[in-house]
């Protein structure tokens, strides 16, 4: 029982992981149609960042998080302004070789800056805490806390504030938005920049418990593309779902069947689901 | 009678884009389909030519069943269409554009392709020059070999009826065929129409054009959300009050 | 005018090709052009499918792999000759090619792109993970050169470059064939427009599975040609750094032209080789190569100098003002003679 609570808490941190992962590429997807295959790469240098803040610059840990988070905003908006910007009239085929591009930049970049051995962020929060009688690791609580906030916070935002819509409406319609006078370029930059900044926050939060390396971002990018198309692609409330689901999946079928086995679990939905329905689980009609 | 649907309908999610809808298209005839924005002319014809699974009904061609047939082989069977918009290949010529309409009736596998063999090469010959022919009947021989993307508008409307004409359909879903061009262009894509179906192809099309219509249509089928609210010559369709109320506000004749 | 002219390139290639062995005795240089020689014939597989069809998969590393094992394997394992093994793995792997075809081509664009990521994945991890047949991280070593066929013995460098470029040679003349053929316009249909395609009686489900498989048989050859040259292989040649070469070598070449693959890869591995001995970091160079490229020139080194010889044969052929062409005027549209289409209509 000890085991499967202990298993279950760790699932939902990594749940949501996952989800904040997965939330800034189906934001991307969702707004510019661009099935960003550099997401990844984004967590990578994220990790890293938090990693050069806390340790070489010997910032706290939440102040590193801070500047890993306002970090990649920018690189989002690089990205967008020099990469995906020019290429929004091209055939999509571009975009997404465009996007290749860019991942093996960022993972070259990063093994050129920080070399290819594996990095270990020292945990802030190493000691446990008691929940309903039973030990819980801090930085997973804190995980699964701090997550949740900016999942409630992003919903909030996209729901209740001007901008907010304006991001859905664009994700709804990109001519149609700009009709009716949205700045779709602005938008387009925002989204990048959330996106972005998403997946350092993820990336952060899970430097303590994870080793860093320049391919961390390869195994969780494809699952982020698991869980979007799970989800729907561009769903928000799909992402966060589909991330916990497939986390819990991958924990509990990593403890009770095989630990080998829940890494090709993600791959393995990928191939039911898309065989079975080839446009993803929860889409809607045309 | 060529084309017959029986209680035809389609809904996307909840709502019923085409809502059964009996229509006939009778052989050797132009029939249009009109009716205000959003009344589902479009989603007709793409029930009609297999882009969509209807929800509902039934389409007979040629007396046979043929509803829920992938558009490929009811593009076979002699349903032939155009689009709203030209979807041809810019930096291709006009010949090589329409020649892949051809492409139904041949047999040319992967082998003969790599081999070259002769019924490769013959089978090439021969789209080339049905290709050919098709664009002298469609008036335009002498842009053959130019680029499509660098002709004007009309002439992109004359190679894609071309393309769609080439596989000789026995019925040819004309999509808005006049959309965007001048009113003397309009004239003379009417006169090809014309003559498509003088000699032997029905038409059938969807057009916003009502002086076009008027002119052309033996049969006029209008369509209000989803539903088809009169059928009839053109005169009886001018008079009927159903029709004059639909598209009150909008345009009668544009 | 420029049919000739093109004839007269690729002849040249040939005769520069046929006597390289002749004018360098430097080993090293002749086994990168091998090794471009191969990739190059994986690259013209992955341009039938991308550059052609229009379909992006990131699975083609992935097959190439396949191939490579499956003639691995089957030489160090089996003992099996080369002139055996080679076909067995380009059947072994279009099979495969076949099967994730038919799942993978129910998607479309987006989707496809995605899973063929996946399938990439997959195919890496069970190389990587299958120790016992594949040989896991430590890779499969001990593949040996192509045996003899006949008179012809393969134990020098030499006499393997020419097999290599015999092998080449065959891919480009078939893919050029094929690409000239109805089903090459049959697989532009579908790149330019699904819908439209299928409108005109093309089964395009059918094709992009025909597509998919001779680009993937395609990957497998080049696959088995590369194990017994390399002699060893790693889990890291369907990887995805293996995927990405391949894409920048296609892109910058050219996609859906006849020379693209291969003046890209020849280009590109050979200037390289000056970069190699950053190995790792030739990625923060090539991957803004090959972003730049997409934005600033899609269609290639090939579309570039098409388009230059284009304006030049303009220039030739065309003294006066271009003729722009005007749509005829309706009134003096001459009526057409001959028989309507439906002269001979009926199935």
């Amino acid at each position: 029982m000890t085991l499967f609570f202990q298993q279950l808490v760790n699932g939902i941190a990594l749940g949501s992981i996952y989800g904040l992962v997965a939330l800034g590429l189906t934001l991307v997807y969702g707004v510019l149609k661009i099935p960003n295959f550099a997401h990844g790469a984004l967590y990578m240098v994220g990790a890293y960042i938090t990693f050069v803040a806390a340790v070489v610059y010997g910032m706290g840990y939440i102040g590193a998080i801070a500047v890993a988070v306002i970090v990649l905003a920018g690189i989002g908006v690089a990205l967008e302004r020099v990469v995906f910007n020019p290429l929004r009239h091209a055939p999509r085929l571009h975009s997404m070789i465009a996007a290749l591009g860019v991942l093996l930049f960022l993972e070259a970049g990063a093994q050129l800056a920080w070399g290819a051995e594996f990095r270990r962020l020292p945990s802030p929060f190493s000691g446990t805490v008691v929940l309903f009688g039973l030990p819980v690791a801090t930085q997973r609580l804190l995980v699964i806390v701090a997550a949740v906030a900016v999942m409630i916070g992003l919903s909030l935002f996209l729901k209740r504030t001007t901008t907010g819509a304006a991001i859905e409406a664009m994700a709804q319609d990109r001519a149609g938005a700009l009709l009716v006078g949205i700045d779709t370029r602005k938008i387009a930059m925002l989204t990048f920049a959330i996106s972005a900044a998403l997946a350092a926050f993820a990336a952060a939060l899970v430097a303590p418990l994870n080793l860093i390396s320049p391919t961390m971002g390869e195994a969780v990018n494809l699952k982020a593309f698991v869980i979007i198309i799970l989800g729907g692609m561009g769903s928000i409330p799909g992402a966060v779902v589909g991330g916990y689901l497939l986390a819990l999946v991958e924990v509990l079928g990593g403890t009770y069947i095989s630990s080998s086995f829940s890494q090709l679990i993600a791959f393995a939905v990928l191939v039911v689901v898309l065989a079975f329905r080839p446009t993803g689980l929860f889409t809607r009609g045309v | 009678m060529l084309l017959r649907t029986q209680k035809l309908g389609i809904d996307f999610g909840g709502l019923k884009a085409v809502d059964a809808v009996d229509l006939v298209i009778g052989a050797g005839a132009v029939t249009a389909i009109i009716g205000p924005n959003g009344a589902g002319k479009s989603t007709l014809f793409n029930l009609l030519n297999g882009f969509h699974k209807p929800t509902s009904g039934r389409i007979f061609f040629e007396g046979d069943d043929i509803t829920g047939l992938p558009s490929h082989r009811i593009a076979r069977r002699g349903i032939s269409r155009t689009f709203q918009t030209t979807r041809l290949f810019p930096t291709a010529s006009a010949l090589e554009n329409v020649l892949i309409g051809y492409r139904m009736h041949t047999r040319t596998n992967l082998w003969d392709a790599i081999l070259r063999t002769p019924r490769a090469r013959r089978e090439e010959a021969e789209c080339r020059d049905r290709a050919m022919r098709v664009l002298e009947f469609v008036g335009i021989p002498e842009l053959a070999p130019l680029p499509v993307g660098s002709l004007p508008q009309e002439a992109q409307k004359r190679v894609a009826i071309a393309l769609a004409l080439v596989s000789q359909p026995k019925l040819l879903l004309l999509d808005e065929p006049a959309a965007g061009v001048n009113a003397n262009e309009t004239a003379a894509l009417a006169e090809l129409i014309r003559y498509i179906v003088s000699s032997g192809t029905t038409v059938c099309l969807v057009e916003h054009k009502m002086r076009m219509v008027m002119a052309l249509a033996d049969t006029i089928i209008v369509l209000n959300h989803g539903q088809k609210i009169a059928e009839g010559p053109p005169d009886q369709i001018c008079s009927d009050p159903a029709v004059i109320e639909a598209y009150l506000g909008g345009r009668r004749d544009a | 005018m420029r049919v000739p002219t093109t004839r007269i390139l690729w002849l040249a290639a040939l005769l520069a090709a046929l006597a390289f062995p002749f004018l360098t005795d430097n080993l090293y240089f002749l086994s990168i052009v091998i090794t471009a020689f191969i990739t190059a014939i994986a690259v013209y597989g992955l341009n039938v499918l991308v550059g052609e069809t229009g379909q992006l998969s990131l699975a083609h590393a992935g097959f190439f792999g396949i191939g490579a094992y499956t003639a691995g394997i089957l030489a160090v394992r089996f003992d099996l000759s080369f002139w055996l093994a080679l076909p067995t793995a380009v059947a072994v792997t279009a099979f495969l090619g076949f099967l994730v075809g038919m799942v993978a081509l129910r998607t479309r664009g987006d989707y496809f792109a995605i899973f063929t990521l996946g399938v990439g994945v997959v195919i890496t991890g069970i190389l990587d993970l299958w120790e016992g047949v594949t040989g896991g991280t430590d890779g499969l070593i001990g593949v040996p050169p192509p045996t003899r066929i006949g008179p012809l013995t393969f134990e020098s460098l030499e006499a393997q470059y020419y097999l290599y470029l015999f092998c080449l040679a065959l891919t480009i003349l078939a893919v050029r064939n094929l690409s000239r053929s109805l089903v090459g316009r049959t697989l532009l249909a579908i790149r330019n427009d699904e819908h439209l395609a299928e409108a005109i009686g093309i089964n395009v489900g059918r094709t992009k599975r025909l597509s998919f498989t001779i680009s993937t048989s395609l990957a497998g050859f080049a696959g088995a040609l590369y194990a017994p040259f390399l002699g060893y292989l790693g889990p890291s040649v369907s990887g995805l750094v293996m995927m990405f070469n391949m894409l920048l070598y296609l892109m910058i070449g050219g996609a859906a032209s006849l020379a693209g693959p291969l003046v890209g890869t020849l280009l590109l591995m050979a200037a390289t080789q000056g970069l190699l001995a950053f190995e790792e970091y030739q990625l923060l160079i090539l991957g803004p190569l090959l972003v730049l490229s997409i934005i600033f020139a899609p269609t290639g080194i090939a579309g570039l100098v098409n388009r230059i010889g284009q304006r030049l044969s303009d220039r030739k052929t065309k003294p006066g003002p271009s003729a722009a062409p005007s749509s005829p005027s309706p009134k003096n549209r001459a009526r057409p003679s001959h028989a309507p289409p439906h002269a001979e209509a009926g199935n």
